[in-house]
Formats: C-alpha cells, structure tokens, sequence
C-alpha cells in the first residue's frame, strides 16, 4: 500500500525507487519444479553463457523436444544452435563427436536411448575413448543425454536401461538424475565437463515436481560428477539407487519408518565414476546392503555395487549378505499389469529390506 | 635459371582414359591445365617419396615383428595425400580412415613420431597409446578404426568449421570398402541439408579388404553415390589431378555451396594390412603393370625431367636425404623406450583431477592423471 502512495505522488521516479526498495526486500524463495524444466532451464543457462554449446537431436527444435525438454530453445537460440535432425542417429551421434572434436560443446539428444544403440559404435569407439588413443592430443566434450529405462506401457523395444552398458565403459562419465535438483546440477556439469558424458534421464520422472531452493536457482549451481548424496539418514540399513527408483527408496523408508526400521538412502545420481566411498562409509554404519535398480539384473549396476563392496572394505561390516533389486531378467511386456511386475515395485524393496534384516 | 622456370604442364594425358575427369551434378571438372612450378614439383616428389620409404620401412619393421597388430599400408597411393594437401590449406581439417600414415605426414606428422608410434614408443605421436590407426596432429582427428565411422565425425569437423565461421573446410576420406556403409549417406543427408563445408572423397584402391568392387557394390560409380551431392571422379595416381580436383572441391564448400564428393582412382601396392599378402584376389601381373604404367612418384619425376624442371641428380638428392630421414627415424622407433608403465592409466579424463584406477585386482589401484 506504502508503495502505491508513492506511485501515485511523484511518477516515475518514485517507480524505479519503489522496485529498488522492493529487492532489497524480498526474501529467498524456494519454487517447485518439475525435473522436465529444470532440465530445459539448465540447458537454456548453458546455452547462453557458452556460445559453443549447442542441441542436436530429433524433434528438439521445432517440436520443441519429443518430451518437451526442450521446449523454447529454439525460439530463442534459433537453427544454428538448436538443430532438427533426420532420424539417422549413427549419423547425427557422429556428427556431434566430430563437433565437440572440433571445438564446439554439442548435446546430442536420443529420443530415448534404446536408439542409442543404433549409435553406440559414435559413443564408446569415437567418444569414449579417443582422449586415450590420442594420448590427450583429442578431447571430446560432449553430452549425449536423453530417457533411459522403463516408461509406461511402450513394450520391450523401448524400455531397456542403459546404466550397465555405458557404465561399462572407460572414457565415458555416465550420469543418472533422479530429483529436479539432480538435474539441473547435473546436466550443467555435464555440459561444462570437457569430457564425454551420458546422461540418463527418465521420462516418468519429467513431470514430477521438486522443491528447488534459491541457492539451487542460481546460475552457476553445479552438482559435481561422481559424489553421490545421502537423501535420508538411517541407521539399519543403506540403500543404494538411482533415478526413479530412488523415489521409491524414499516410499518403503517412509512405510518401514512406522515399524521402526530406518533406512539409509543413497541417491547415487553418478553410475561412472562410482561413489563407492558413500556406500561404504554407510555400510560400515548400517551394517546392510540393498541395492535398488529398474535395469536387469544380470551384469548390472546392482551387481557392480555388491561386487566392489566385496573387495572393499565395508565387506567386514556386513551382517548379512548384500542383496539386489532389480528389473525382473525379460524383455519388457506391454499388458500393464505384465508392466507392473516387470520392474521393482515398493513391497519388493520393503520385502528384500526385512529379509535382508531378517525381520 | 632453373629455378625461375615455371611449367605449364598438361593435366589431360593422351589417350589414357582414366585421366579424364567425370562430373555429376556439377557444371565443369578441374581445368584441363595445371601450373606446376619448380618448388611445388620438388615438394610434391620429396613428400611422395617419403611416404613411399616410410611405408617400405613399415613393412619391414612389421616383418622383424618390431611393428605389431594392424599396420595398413599407403604406398601406391601418395598422390591422393600429397595432392590434397596441396589443394587445402594446414588450416583446414582432415579425417581420414586406418589407412592414416600418408595423411599423418601430410598433416603436419613427422617421421619420427609415426615410427614411434607404430613401434609403440614413448615418442610416438600418441605416446605409444594409439598404434598405426589412432594417429592426430592439430586439424587430423586421425585415424580411426571402425569402417565409416569417421564419415560423421568428418561432417561434424565441417558442421563446427560452419559454426564457428572461420572459412575451414573438413576432407573426410574413405575407402571404397566403406562407401557402401549406411552411416555414410546418413552423413551425405544432413551434409547436404545444412550445406556443411565437407569435401567427401572416396579413395578407390578396386578393393576392400580382399574383396572387389564389382563383388561389393551395385553401382561401383563412387562418385554418383551421394546423389544429391556433386561428385567428381579423377585419377588418384596423378597428383597433379588430385590437386586440382581438390581446388575445385574446396571452392565448392568454400563459396557456401554444400559438400562435394570427389572419387579418387588409385591403388595399394600392398594388401589389405600387413596379415594380407594381398595376391589371393589380384594376379601379380596387374600389381606390376600399376607399378610400371602408374606409379604416382614416377609419374611425377618423369614429368619433371621431361619438362626440365629437375635434374636426374638432383632428384637423386632427394632421394638419399628420404632414405637417411627414414633411416634416422627407423632408428630411434627402435631404440626409443617403450611407454612407463605410470602412464598406463593417464589421458582417460581430460581437464579432470587425478583419479584412481582399478588395476586386474581389487588391491592394484592405478593412478591417471589428465
């Protein structure tokens, strides 16, 4: 009201006065945001302070992402920055190594990355490992980023989770968000690392919103690859996840709260390189291990955890077997309760818990 | 007096058919007359001949077994290198399959450090890490192992010379053999669509690994391939050809048209790789008639001395300078040391902090530095 009065007496100048005052006098505000805009906010502040980033994908600029990611780039970065390909992704993928190889900063989008497949050979042979053979004469700052894993009701082509194929590899950094936060912070280090980077997002995952703080909003907020982050403190038992699962971690947590069990849940957001110390440093407190992922699990990230924690040394600690939790080992149906059984849901994650603690 | 002397040399030969030129899509070839000056000459058989020593060096090396693994051969072909290099500039870029080490001198390598490497040394060009078929200098992404895989990354080198609006021009080169892989006319697709500064070209050596032409492509007319694309074919083994085509090809890109497709006929001396005696396909006979009828260093000198442009001796000079360069070079690809075990696991991350790496056990831990 104060202000209106001021307005309304001396004009304009007392305009400019009154936004001033009120700046100075507005507190710092937490917002909610989907992880699909703070993914499309992340890319736009990249795109803005480095003039060598630039998209490239299917559907990305005109469209404005299949998924809508993108949404607005193109508006306002134009064809030279944000680039509708053809659906050629051995072509394009390659395109964009050769890009990052020749000085620019390309994020290549897959549609999903069952399609990555058809340009894997870009990714590990071209990618991955040419800083290597080169003897640090090439590096390939690149990002290939797009939906990875289970999504609803698409069938078997279009389901498969990457993270053990990518996280395989030496020369790759293999990077899976779960929240809003992740994202953002995330995808800006990946797009700042001078280094190939795959980045697993979730299409389940896009729409689902986060508290997001201010410091978090700020344009340099950066999440550093390879830490992974405690998201609740617990004291019987870690679990370890990433991506959507993470979500669910959090949902049998909350219901075994109530019996009084505490988990530790572990967000691990990078599959390469690994936190193994976050794990361990847990388990030498919790004494249990249940690893949580939507992928199969032969061969798997789960399997990689329990192996390592194997040769480390929280094996000591244990006081029961480490145990996995995955993706059940067949290709993905489409019958949507098929689909539900396909993948981990929270009973099964509360189930291995018990039998874990043998409760 | 000599050194003043500046040839018009004739670019069109007589009655041999393969020195024509063939267009598609494009209004005229390369003109039908080249100047070839003195230096250029002198240069063009020096760079030649070295890479001819370098490669009859290689194969000896590889027969002692010094050279091991993959080691693909480039003599018969220096023309196409030499000539190409001719009609760029060091500024431009290049992408080139495994059939690299021509192109590795071409671009700025020396013969040093491309024995190194094939020794696997700690001189080599890549420390020894990369082998015959991972060799880069400034501006040459190599090398690359994977047939056609390089054809992308060429037109995404010229994407970034579009981009970043520096008049560069990329030369993305494959073989005959990958010319029929489907990556390659995904990159033709979106080359042409964004008007990408690429000049395409295609080295026909007639076969792809043990395989031929006619058992390998329906249409064996390389440069009509891009469809879309103008193409123009001429003869590899000519570096006069080759240098000319190449101008035209680079005005083409440069002048804002799009990419260009340039097929270059030529020929390998040895097989495929040095596993492949390179006789169960071809007769002896038509080795020996490329040799004697075509050969590309040969082909230069007689043009010179025909021309007066050089003398026997002087040319001979040259020679003997190769002949100890290579034999310098062979010496210390010998004798240098192989690469220390520390730097096994460095150069993963670049820019990044050290790291640990696991070694073949969980209580090896390596350490890799940027």
């Amino acid at each position: 009201m104060a202000s209106l009065r001021c307005f309304l007496r001396s004009g304009k100048k007392a305009v400019t006065a009154v936004l001033r005052r009120e700046f100075h006098g507005t507190p710092p505000a937490a917002v909610q945001v989907t992880v699909r805009d703070a993914l499309n906010q992340a890319m736009d502040e990249e795109l803005e302070r480095d003039e060598r980033v630039f998209l490239l994908g299917e559907e990305v600029a005109q469209y404005d992402g299949a998924y809508k990611v993108s949404r607005g780039l193109w508006k306002k970065y134009g064809d030279k920055r944000i680039i509708d390909t053809p659906i050629t992704e051995m072509g394009f993928a390659g395109i964009a190594v050769g890009a990052a190889m020749a000085g620019l900063r390309p994020i290549c989008e897959f549609m999903t990355f069952n399609f990555s497949m058809q340009a894997i050979d870009q990714v590990i042979n071209s990618a991955a490992k040419t800083y290597y053979m080169s003897a640090g004469l090439q590096s390939v700052p690149i990002v290939f980023r797009g939906p990875n894993g289970a999504s609803a009701g698409v069938a078997a082509q279009h389901s498969q989770c990457f993270a053990a194929w990518y996280g395989h590899c030496p020369g790759l950094k293999v990077v899976s968000p779960w929240s809003a936060e992740d994202a953002r912070g995330l995808l800006k280090s990946a797009i700042r690392d001078d280094n190939p980077v795959v980045f697993l997002e979730n299409e389940l995952m896009y729409g689902v919103p986060f508290e997001m703080s201010e410091e978090v909003q700020s344009k340099d907020f950066l999440i550093p690859i390879g830490k992974a982050k405690i998201e609740r403190q617990g004291t019987h038992i870690t679990l370890v996840s990433h991506s959507r699962m993470v979500s669910l971690c959090l949902d049998a947590a909350a219901v075994l709260a109530k019996e009084g069990i505490e988990c530790e849940v572990i967000n691990m957001r990078t599959i390469r390189p690994l936190d193994a110390e976050a794990i361990e440093t847990s388990i030498m407190k919790t004494n249990h291990l249940v690893t949580v992922e939507g992928g199969w699990p032969q061969f798997g990230i789960g399997a990689e955890i329990l192996a390592r924690i194997m040769e480390g040394p929280a094996f000591n600690y244990l006081d029961s077997p480490a145990v996995r939790v995955t993706g059940v080992d067949i290709p993905m149906p489409y019958a949507k309760i098929l689909e539900d059984n396909s993948v981990p849901q929270i009973k099964d994650i509360i189930f291995s818990i018990k039998k874990t603690l043998n409760v | 007096m000599r050194k003043m002397l500046t040839i018009i040399s004739n670019v069109l030969r007589g009655s041999a058919s393969r020195n024509k030129c063939d267009v598609h899509k494009l209004e005229e070839g390369p003109p039908l007359q080249a100047v070839l000056t003195r230096e250029e000459g002198l240069q063009y058989y020096r760079t030649m001949q070295t890479i001819r020593r370098m490669e009859l060096k290689a194969d000896q090396l590889y027969k002692q077994k010094i050279i091991r693994g993959f080691c693909h051969l480039y003599d018969g072909q220096e023309a196409c290198a030499v000539g190409i290099e001719a009609g760029i500039n060091l500024s431009d870029h290049l992408i080139t399959a495994y059939r690299a080490h021509g192109y590795t001198l071409t671009r700025g390598g020396t013969v040093r450090e491309i024995m190194a490497e094939l020794t696997g040394r700690r001189g080599g060009i890549a420390k020894g890490k990369g082998g015959s078929m991972h060799m880069y200098t400034k501006h040459f992404y190599g090398g690359n192992g994977i047939v056609g895989a390089q054809v992308p990354l060429g037109a995404g080198v010229a994407l970034a010379c579009k981009y970043l609006g520096k008049n560069e021009l990329c030369v993305c080169l494959y073989g005959d053999g990958a010319a029929n892989q489907g990556q390659i006319f995904e990159t033709y697709n979106m080359a042409s669509l964004w008007k990408l500064p690429c000049i395409f070209i295609c080295e026909n050596n007639k076969y792809g690994m043990g395989t031929s032409v006619e058992r390998a492509a329906a249409s064996t007319d390389y440069y009509k391939r891009g469809d879309f694309i103008p193409g123009l074919r001429v003869d590899g083994m000519d570096v006069l050809c080759v240098r000319e085509a190449t101008k035209l090809a680079a005005e083409h890109c440069r002048s804002g048209k799009g990419p260009i497709l340039m097929e270059l006929q030529t020929y390998r001396y040895h097989g495929h790789s040095m596993s492949d005696p390179g006789i169960s396909y071809r007769t002896r006979d038509e080795i020996q008639e490329v040799r004697s009828k075509s050969d590309p260093i040969s082909m230069l000198k007689d043009r010179m001395l025909s021309n007066n442009m050089a003398s026997v001796e002087e040319l001979k000079e040259i020679d003997v300078e190769v002949r100890k360069e290579i034999e310098d070079a062979a010496q210390f690809a010998t004798t240098d040391p192989e690469p220390p075990l520390d730097d096994l696991c460095n150069h993963i991350f670049y820019n990044d902090p050290p790291m640990e790496v696991r070694g073949t056990n969980p209580w090896t831990k390596l350490k890799s530095i940027s």
